[in-house]
């Protein structure tokens, strides 16, 4: 299954380090296969240094691709961390 | 018979960010390796080789970064984010590759491929213009020197190995290397780079203990074990004194320790002349670390606290739960009776990271304080709020810095209205009657002061800004700076003025600037019945020392004679006999 969602990031940060780890770590918790992608940049969602190239600042959107058995899930995943703004506030 | 080198002294001046003498013996911190080796490898087995060593050595350095996250134990903190975020640096399956590939492909060494890497990220990373996540280019820096020193076996700083006290020296302290350090064991700090914001003087200020920065050459002119004196106030550092100059500062330290105590034992009792006026002391500050601080030297408010680090070196704008957290904070203690937010103020010397600031030729003047919120609302906004919701939980007031005229204050008014009305509407309890007030330090307000003064609940002169702009002078051009004077006969009007059309509207009119924590100034201030005084804490116990010996009658007598020569050259030296007569235990002339 594969499934693409774009998502507004609204926390204040946007895609700063720490959530850039945070990110990481919900795509090593699956198995599908996630790539971000902004302004026609793909990187792979298992790299920090990629999600923190892409540079994403609050208000920026990304769009996700996640490939694999539990896509829905680490989707999912992926959702409840941007909508909680990455925990911050 | 042992050869004896007698050491070179050194004298090295910067920035004295945290208060205090100290004398020992010196730790280095060096991150960086000095030199990286390059070389072509001549054959397969090599390549083979050196892939293996690469791989050992990333996984020394995670295994390295783990330790030391294992032993902070602070789950919460900053600390453990920084090491799992290099740690995923070390694991990035790109950076891997990348690297391989240079050293597979080009027949180089890991050291050489490493570099090319690295430099590719740089890069990519100067082309990002958020300045936050620009700034993240130094964690990559900081894993790549990591790894280095795995591949050429340098044995790394093992900060939290420290035994002995020690005075800290390196190019620049980052989160990474002070939450590792045993604090107890730390005398001070000295760095190459860093200002007053920068973490080394957070960290600092918030230990107690003396830091200077911006000494540029310290980490190239000590070793570890050499022994310096550093002055956290005058931002002096002697490398390798001679034993008269480490007896000569021994002995200022204990005299500094001893006037200390003396004064700090009865710091806490109110400012108030023998006959009876008496004006409210309050401390500057900018770190909620700072109040016991101030408390001990006898502060029982906050006359000034600045915001600017809320939004200084940091990913991205504070939110309003940040402002609030630091608001509340400072009010709700018991022993800060009341306390003075400053708003935003950013711009001129303070801060210059914003890249449209950063453009500009003459920041002083520029798009700062007032002017920078009044265009950015939003965030100013957002600042407002936190102010207005930490009223509720004290007396609170709020101070708008750079106002130059009756429009941007109404301006202002307008805003701090529908934010009320807001909150209000949203059952968010706030202290209706905030006192609002402005600092005055544009001479533009001070022609105005009379018809500011109908507009608000208190002035502030801020007098390092006032000189400047009302003697046009650069504060940073030193070609300048000796034009640069508090008793400036222009200067001492100007404050006249403010003070007197404040009370002819009923307002309290104070005084942040630095001139109301010199003690030469005191009486002169005294004099011309200012309501209050903030100041740097440390000057708080002799400031209020003087005005509790003094007579209001006196005061007036000196600032009438004062107020009748037309020349800084003879308002000076008069002053400083004056209060060196007067005062000789509290206004010592610096010959030095």
């Amino acid at each position: 299954m594969k499934i693409i969602r774009t998502f507004i990031l609204k926390n204040e940060l946007g895609l700063h380090a720490r959530a850039a780890v945070l990110m990481v770590n919900v795509s090593n918790r699956f198995r599908a296969n996630v790539t971000f992608e902004k302004d026609g940049r793909i990187v792979d969602g298992k790299s920090i240094l990629g999600i923190l190239t892409l540079a994403c600042p609050k208000g920026g959107s990304i769009t996700i691709t996640a490939e694999g058995n539990d896509a829905e899930d680490v989707m999912k995943a992926f959702e409840v961390l941007i909508d909680n703004k990455f925990g911050e506030n | 018979m042992t050869a004896h080198f007698a050491k070179r002294t050194i004298v090295l001046k910067g920035i004295g960010v945290s208060p205090g003498i100290v004398s020992g013996s010196v730790y280095v911190i060096t991150h960086r390796i000095a030199r990286i080796s390059r070389h072509k490898l001549s054959d397969k087995a090599l390549i083979r080789e050196e892939i293996i060593k690469f791989s050992s050595a990333l996984e020394s350095s995670i295994k390295e970064l783990a330790d030391i996250k294992d032993k902070l134990n602070d789950p919460e903190g900053i600390g453990p984010l920084i090491i799992d975020a290099h740690i995923m640096i070390l694991k990035d399956e790109g950076f891997i590759r990348n690297t391989i590939a240079h050293i597979e492909n080009e027949g180089i060494n890991a050291q050489w491929a490493l570099e090319k890497t690295v430099s590719r990220y740089q890069e990519i990373f100067k082309k990002i213009e958020d300045p936050y996540l620009k700034e993240r280019i130094r964690d990559i820096e900081d894993v790549v020197q990591r790894i280095f020193r795995h591949l050429s076996g340098i044995k790394y700083d093992k900060i939290s190995d420290i035994e002995e006290e020690t005075i800290i020296v390196a190019r620049d302290l980052s989160p990474a290397d002070t939450i590792q350090m045993k604090v107890e064991k730390v005398l001070g700090f000295a760095t190459d780079i860093g200002g007053k914001t920068s973490h080394t003087t957070i960290v600092a200020r918030s230990l107690g203990i003396p830091a200077v920065v911006g000494l540029e050459t310290i980490t190239s002119e000590v070793r570890t074990d050499d022994i310096i004196v550093m002055d956290g106030t005058s931002g002096v550092v002697i490398v390798n004194p001679d034993q008269e100059t480490l007896k000569r500062y021994e002995d200022k330290k204990r005299h500094h320790l001893a006037m200390e105590e003396d004064l700090l034992s009865d710091a806490f009792l109110p400012a108030v002349t023998k006959d009876n006026y008496s004006i409210g002391v309050g401390a500057n500050i900018e770190f909620i670390e700072e109040i016991p601080s101030a408390v001990l030297h006898g502060a029982n408010g906050v006359g000034l606290f600045r915001t600017e680090f809320l939004y200084v070196n940091k990913e991205r704008l504070p939110t309003e739960e940040e402002h609030f957290l630091q608001y509340k904070s400072v009010i709700e203690g018991d022993q800060i009776k009341w306390a003075t937010i400053r708003t935003f103020d950013l711009g001129g010397d303070k801060f210059i990271s914003d890249p449209r600031l950063a453009e500009e030729m003459n920041p002083a003047m520029g798009l700062r304080a007032v002017r920078y919120c009044l265009r950015e609302r939003q965030s100013f906004i957002i600042q407002l709020r936190a102010i207005l919701r930490a009223s509720a939980y004290g007396n609170t007031g709020i101070m708008i810095p750079m106002i130059s005229g009756v429009e941007e204050i109404k301006e202002v008014k307008k805003i701090i209205h529908e934010v009320k009305q807001q909150l209000i509407s949203e059952r968010i309890p706030i202290n209706q009657q905030i006192k609002l007030g402005i600092m005055i330090e544009v001479p533009s307000a001070v022609m105005m002061a009379d018809a500011l003064a109908r507009e608000v609940d208190f002035f502030s002169i801020g007098t390092n800004d006032l000189i400047q702009y009302a003697l046009a002078i650069d504060r940073v051009n030193e070609h300048v700076a000796y034009l640069y004077r508090p008793c400036h006969p222009a200067v001492l009007r100007l404050i006249k003025q403010v003070i007197d059309a404040g009370h002819r509207a009923g307002i309290k009119v104070a005084m942040c600037g630095e001139m109301a924590g010199d003690p030469f100034c005191t009486m002169i201030l005294l004099g011309l019945e200012l309501d209050g005084l903030s100041m740097t804490p440390l000057a708080i116990p002799r400031v209020k020392r003087i005005i509790r010996e003094s007579t209001l009658k006196e005061a007036k007598e000196l600032l009438a004679q004062v107020m009748n020569f037309t020349r800084t050259d003879e308002i000076e030296p008069y002053i400083k006999k004056y209060m060196s007569r007067r005062f000789p235990q509290y206004c010592v002339i610096n010959h030095e």
